[in-house]
């Protein structure tokens, strides 16, 4: 009995992860058809692209609940290396995010503040907190 | 805090592995709490508390 529990929390940890990176891949895709789709695939038709960001907004909650269901299947520890590179991640968006803001609103950077470049620096901060959790706790 | 489970783990023949698995946990976290770098929640304590057969201070020590 204790076997077939042990094996599944095991599993139900792996199908999480891999049900996780499906619903991250398909946001990506239909994202990728947001953003190049109304150019390239179908001349800028309106309903076309309303309903290609239907799409993405719905596998994008499609997203948040796998995630949250990958977070309750994580153990203790490694909800701990979550969360504390989830908080460098929102701690770095909301000061770098409202610094850059600021460089973009007073004119000191040439360039418009793209919303995309937050999300590379907020992806990228998860990431590297995510490495240094599993190295502090190995 | 410190704690024993290095030494009760062998006297039971478990490798962190099997241990991780009777307790539902990643082996990460059998050594990390082995290790004394990360503090277990009370409920996993009680698990390993009764898979040992020790009470929770035979097990783990404060260091204060």
């Amino acid at each position: 009995m204790m076997k077939q529990t042990d094996k599944n929390w095991c599993d139900n940890t792996r199908k999480n992860t891999v049900n996780l990176a499906y619903w991250t891949g398909a946001w990506v895709l239909t994202m990728a058809l947001v953003s190049f789709g109304p150019k390239f695939l179908w001349n800028e038709n309106i309903p076309l692209t309303i309903i290609a960001i239907l799409v993405n907004l719905a596998i994008g909650i499609g997203v948040i609940f796998a995630n949250k269901r990958h977070l309750n299947s994580l153990d203790e520890l490694q909800r701990k290396i979550q969360l504390e590179a989830m908080s460098l991640a929102l701690g770095v968006a909301v000061i770098f995010g409202l610094s850059y803001s600021m460089l973009d609103v007073t004119n000191l950077i040439s360039y418009d503040a793209e919303i995309s470049h937050l999300v590379i620096l907020i992806g990228l901060t998860y990431l590297a907190g995510t490495i240094i959790g599993n190295m502090r706790y190995r | 805090m410190k704690n024993r489970i290095k030494v009760l783990r062998a006297e039971m023949d478990l490798t962190q592995a099997q241990l991780a698995a009777k307790l539902e946990v990643s082996r990460q976290t059998v050594n990390a709490i082995e290790k004394g770098k990360f503090d277990p929640s009370l409920p996993l304590a009680f698990k390993l508390s009764h898979l040992f057969g020790k009470t929770i201070e035979e097990i783990f020590q404060n260091e204060i």
